[in-house]
Formats: C-alpha cells, structure tokens, sequence
C-alpha cells in the first residue's frame, strides 16, 4: 500500500494549479455563479491548448494517455478550485464515445474540435417524464428519408443554450423491450424545431427543457448500431458514477474555518473556540479525506467492471450525502447570518456557505440519485436482488 | 497509490483470518463473557509472536509497522477476539520507545512473562478508571502528573462489567510506583502511544463493522418477508448499501492513518484521530442496521450479532466519542491559525 498520489501525479497538481491561478479569474468564477453557467469558452480553449483537456484519452486518440492514478493531481486541484468544467466534461465524454466508436465522419467532424476545446455537447437522456429510469425514454426518431425526424422533449438539458449538439437517447423501435429500441443520435442543435427553453434551479444553475418538432437529423448523425443506443449508453457512462464532490465540500469547510476564526459570540470570545463547531469542522475534514480515498479507489483500482461501477457509486454516495449535512449543520452552526445570500453585499465569506445548502441539495439528485447508487451497491457490491 | 494489500500483507491477513476462525468463534466469545478474556486464545497469539511482532528488531523483536498491525487488529475485530491484543502491542512499543529505563520491564513483557497495558487517558488523582485490559494485565503504563508510571496491578484492580463484556479494570497508583519517564519525553512517548491506539482500536472496529455488515447481508439474503427476499426491498437494501460505502471508507483511512505513522508523520495524529472517530460510528451504524434487520432475532442473546453491536459501541469510548475525535482533528489542523 502506499497513498502517496506519486511524482507523475503531483508534478501534474502543480502544473494545474499553475495553470488555473493565471486563467482562472475571480471575475469568471463571478460570472459562472451569476449567470448559472459552469462553463467559459476561453477558459474551454485555454485548457486545450495548456494539453489538460484529454489527459485520460490515450495518444492514438490525441490524448495525454494518463492512468487513473497519475491523473488524480489534476483532478482534484480542478475541483478544489471550482473550475468551470461541466460543459467540457460532457463534452469530453461524448467526443471520446464517438472517438472509439464513431464513424470515420463522424470522427473527423467531432474529435479534433472538441480537443481544441472548440464545441459543447450538452447530454439528452432524461425527460419530462423519466429520470432516473433513462431507457424509458419516449422521444421517438422515425425513418425519413436518408435520415430521422424526431420529436419529444428532454428535461435538464444543462447547457443547451451553449452548445451545439445534443447527444440524445430516442426510442427508434417502440415495439421492442425498453432497452432494446432506443438509439443515440448526435443531433446539431441550431436548426428548426429545436426549442431551447431556461429552467432555473435552486442554486442559481441554469438548466433547460429542449423540445424537438420534426427536427431532421442525417443517418450520419446516428452513433452506434439502430436499437444498440442502450450499449453506447454503458460505454459512455462506465465511469460517470465515479466523481466524488470534494471541491464543494472543501471550500464549505474552508469558508466556514475562516468565519469561525473572524466572528465572536455576545461575550466576545472568537467562534472558533465553540466545541460544537470545532467537532463540525473536524468532522468535515474526516468526511473529506473518506471522499477523497473513495474517489482515488474508484479510479485507480483495475478491476472488472460491475465492480468498479460499484465503487464509483460508493464515492458519489457517500460524498454527496455528507455533503448535504455538512451544508446543513454549517448553515445551522453560523446562526442567522448564516441566511445573508450569495450576492447581497453582507454574506458572509463570498457566499460560501449559503450557496451551499442551496447546491448541496442538488449533488444527490443528478448524475445519479442517491437511490440509484444504493441500489447499484445493494445488486453488484452486495449481491442483494434487485431490490425493489 | 496503491491501496491494495501486497502479497506478504495479503498473506499477514489470510494467516490471522485463519487463527481467529479457529480461536475465536462465536461460542469462545460467548463463553468468555462477561470478563472478555479467553486464556486460550490469548496464549495461541502469543505463542504466534504478536507482541514481538510490534517491537523493532533491535530491541528483539519482528519489526512490524503499524500497518501491519492494523491489518491484524481487522482481523480481531471482526472476530470480536476476546484478547489484549492491541493494548498489549501498544504497551510493548510504548517501552521500546523509552529506551534503557524501560528495558528490563520489555524484557519480561518478550519473554511473555508479564502483560502490560495502557492507561489510554491521563490518570487524575490516585486511580486509572476503565483502563483497556486492565482486568487481565500484570501492570499498567500511565500517564500521570507529567510523569509515565509504572503501576503493577496485584491487589490494586478492580475489574468492572460492561457493555461490551471487556476486561475493563479501574486500578489504584501508588505514589510510589516507578516512573520510566517524565517532562517532555513522557508527553511524546504516551501520545505517540495513544494514537497508535487509536489507529489499531479503528482498524479492530473496521473489522468487526465489516463483519457485522456481512452478517447482515447474510440473514437479509435467506430470511423472507411477504413472499419476498428480505434484501430485495429497498427500505432493507438501502441502508446496508450506505453501510457499505462509509466501511470501505473507514477501511482506506485506517489504512492511510496507519501508513502515515511512518510514511506520513506529519498528518499522523491528524489522521489517527479521524480513523477513531469514523471508525465508532461507522461500527455503531453498521452493527445498528444489521441487527435491526433481523428482527427480533437480533435481539435474542443466542444470535452471535448482539455481541457486534456491544462492542462496537465500547471499544473506542474507553478512551473518546467520536465528537471528542473529530473535536482533536480540529485542534490539530486549527493549531496556529487560531
């Protein structure tokens, strides 16, 4: 054993550090939080060109070919800093899908851009009607021509009003069981029938409905075999279960250290001396380096599979779960001056802490309910039924 | 990182696992209640070497790190060992690191002569209360008035029944009995001490969690409800699969905090204290749910998950809750900035 991350890795932490303290500005955090939108296209290129976009993608892909391990540095010093990464994430995730399995056009149309941080691909899986269920999806794509109408909605389709293509599930087969008539398309977004209409969520992202009327997309555009869409599916989010969500946890503690260390109470003695809010911190930090081991684990372990599905679960799990209380007890643990809100000139610490409790809530929710990853752990770490 | 057992770690563990199967089921456990203490099983560790394992090979023994010994006191842990396994280790290393004072007690301690344990709290006044295998030890080290003591128990125990059926003794001090070390050296030797029990205490509460995890995944796999697999329901499963997760956590913390003891000194004591305090709850939940989902068979004494959830409730609050644990993480990481 040896829980050293290694040279590779924290030479890796220092470069992105580096990197993030001159491209990373206060002002672009600023607009991320303002305008809901984590993702910044000079940023997007800057990183691109710095060759931090596809460490993980092997060299014959035009990738860094890092392993798991050395990539961790990297990783973490991106969530520690808030980088703003969820569009490139996505997007990353779909080229390297169409990268591998994609058509020689649908490779030489995709990859090269998305390495030079050039497009965003926003992700269509879930709908007005099924989340968590995702193969129960009911937007249809029908035969036309050489290609595909499709029509139906997708619900969250975060970032749409950036990108330029949506990676959708669509039934192609209603006849067929759920998971064996749905097909993936990579559908360009700035066409007639697309409806990109803002959702606003509770802690200030912007997120969208996308309606889809007779919107015409080329056979070219298909990725993967027609009904095989279920398949692509699992080898594009093999590995999405396995992000824990440190950074956030990280900055919560550190902002409320720093209050604890400034405010006093109504005899004058520094917070920071209160045991009740001595133990959260400890606790916090406790529950931060059980995150951290849990992510390294899920990353660096080869395993097969099913297992390493399950460990990755385990990592966001636990996580976001302890995440949830932390923001709670913090909120509860500064009293009411905790309630001044991310914006009004008096918050507290930049907002760190009410910003929180309104994001925290949202972390069990998507990439995955909470539920979703119990049952994952109950079925392939457990060896429970499916549980019901 | 490599958070995987080497090969000789992974033969350490298969070792253990296999002298505990056979030393300590169930039945001993049981039978060694309410003192906590089987003389049998105590004299196979012994015969095994597990005190000359903890002590450094200068000083004649095997040189374990307490890595290790951490992977040993899993192995205790998850079979709810009725043994002074961990107060013994850290007794032993306790005297190494004292040098020439404490060379004669180390001695007698290698040969198995005399057991000694630790007074895991510093000592007020005239008695050391609770102290961790004192019922069963021939002395005590404690921490008292700045001074480390060495305190032979004959006439001066009280042994005390608990909840975990621990061999748990409050013992008198002498102003007379022998000091080993004072001032500066005596702080340094009994926190070092401290914390590497609080690492092998974590990594025993590791085990006996993941045990009792495994109990209870096995009673919810067999026992139907509703024409159902207990385990297919969610309101079962769900709670198992957060237990789950936090004892895979619990595993790979103890783990680092007790790598760190040598490869990491720096966040040593930082890192002992999380594992503690993870470790009791993390043990306190998992024995919770796997006790809860048998029914009121989990509460009969003849099913063997009751003495899990005992124990995982007793053996780190002979020294600390985990409140108090994560209360010293703060102190450690806020020293300075305060």
């Amino acid at each position: 054993m040896d829980f050293r991350l290694g040279e590779k890795s924290d030479a890796l932490r220092a470069r992105t550090s580096a990197f993030l303290d001159e491209v990373l500005t206060p002002e672009m955090l600023e607009r991320c939080y303002r305008t809901g939108t984590n993702h910044d296209a000079d940023f997007a290129k800057a990183l691109a060109a710095e060759g931090l976009l596809a460490l993980d993608w092997s060299p014959e892909l035009g990738g860094g070919g890092r392993d798991g391990a050395e990539l961790l540095g990297y990783r973490e010093e991106m969530q520690r800093r808030n980088a703003p990464v969820y569009a490139v994430g996505t997007t990353m995730t779909v080229a390297h899908v169409i990268a591998s399995m994609g058509t020689p056009t649908q490779r030489d149309e995709i990859v090269p851009r998305a390495l030079r941080g050039e497009i965003v691909i926003a992700l269509g899986f879930t709908e007005p009607e099924n989340g968590s269920d995702a193969a129960a999806a009911a937007t249809r794509a029908e035969r036309s021509g050489d290609g595909w109408r499709i029509n139906g909605s997708k619900m969250f389709t975060t970032n749409a009003q950036i990108a330029d293509y949506v990676f959708m599930l669509a039934r192609t087969n209603p006849e067929a069981p759920k998971h064996r008539g749905l097909t993936t398309f990579l559908v360009p977004l700035a066409q007639p029938g697309v409806e990109v209409q803002e959702v606003r969520t509770m802690s200030g992202e912007r997120t969208n409905i996308t309606f889809y009327n007779d919107v015409y997309v080329e056979d070219a555009w298909r990725i993967g075999d027609v009904d095989g869409g279920w398949n692509v599916m699992g080898a594009a989010f093999l590995h999405e279960h396995t992000a824990a969500f440190v950074g956030e946890q990280m900055r919560l503690v550190e902002a409320f250290t720093a209050w604890a260390h400034e405010a006093h109470d109504e005899d004058d003695r520094p917070r920071a001396q209160d045991p009740a809010i001595r133990e959260r911190i400890g606790r916090s930090h406790t529950e931060i380096e059980v995150s951290l081991l849990l992510q390294r684990r899920a990353v660096t372990r080869s395993v097969d599979s099913m297992d390493a599905h399950g460990r990755g679960s385990m990592a966001k799990l636990f996580s976001t779960e302890r995440l949830e209380a932390q923001a709670d007890e913090t909120l509860e643990l500064v009293g009411p001056d905790g309630l001044r809100a991310w914006g009004d000139p008096t918050t507290l610490q930049g907002g760190e802490i009410e910003h929180a409790v309104r994001n925290a809530k949202g972390t069990t929710i998507y990439a995955g309910t909470s539920e979703i990853q119990r049952n994952i752990i109950a079925q392939h770490v457990l060896g429970l039924p499916r549980p019901y | 990182v490599d958070v995987s057992p080497s090969a000789e770690q992974r033969q350490l563990i298969d070792a253990f696992a296999a002298l505990y199967a056979d030393g300590s089921p169930p039945e001993v456990v049981r039978a060694a209640e309410p003192l906590g203490h089987s003389p049998e099983l105590w004299r196979s560790l012994l015969d095994t070497g597990v005190v000359e394992m903890a002590v450094p090979a200068a000083l004649g023994g095997h040189d374990a790190t307490l890595l290790d010994l951490a992977l040993v006191a899993e192995q205790h842990g998850r079979a709810v060992a009725p043994a002074p396994l961990i107060e013994a280790q850290v007794a032993a290393r306790l005297l190494a690191s004292l040098g020439e004072p404490a060379a004669g007690v180390l001695a007698e301690v290698l040969t198995g002569q005399l057991l000694v344990t630790l007074a895991v709290r510093p000592v007020r006044g005239q008695r050391a209360e609770l102290v961790p295998a004192g019922a069963v030890a021939d002395a005590v080290l404690a921490y008292r008035g700045g001074d480390l003591v060495f305190v032979p128990t004959p006439g001066r125990v009280s042994p005390v029944v608990t909840l975990g059926s621990q061999p748990l003794a409050d013992v008198v001090i002498a102003d007379t009995d022998r000091v080993l070390a004072s001032g500066s050296i005596a702080l340094a030797a009994f926190t070092a001490a401290v914390d590497e029990w609080r690492v092998l205490t974590a990594a025993a509460l590791t085990g006996l969690a993941a045990r009792a995890l495994e109990i209870g995944v096995a009673y919810v796999l067999e026992r139907k409800a509703f024409d159902r697999t207990l385990g297919s329901f969610q309101g079962v499963a769900h709670p198992l699969a957060d237990r789950a997760s936090e004892v895979d956590g619990c595993e790979l913390l103890v783990h680092e905090a007790a790598w760190a003891r040598d490869e990491d000194p720096d966040r040593f004591g930082e890192l002992a204290a999380m594992a503690l305090g993870f470790a009791a709850e993390t043990a306190r939940d998992t024995s919770y749910y796997a006790l809860h989902f048998h029914g009121g068979y989990g509460f009969m004494l003849e099913y063997p998950i009751q003495l899990y959830f005992r124990r995982a409730r007793s053996w780190g609050a002979v020294l600390e809750s985990p409140q108090a644990s994560y209360r010293r993480v703060a102190d450690l990481r806020m020293a300075g900035a305060s």
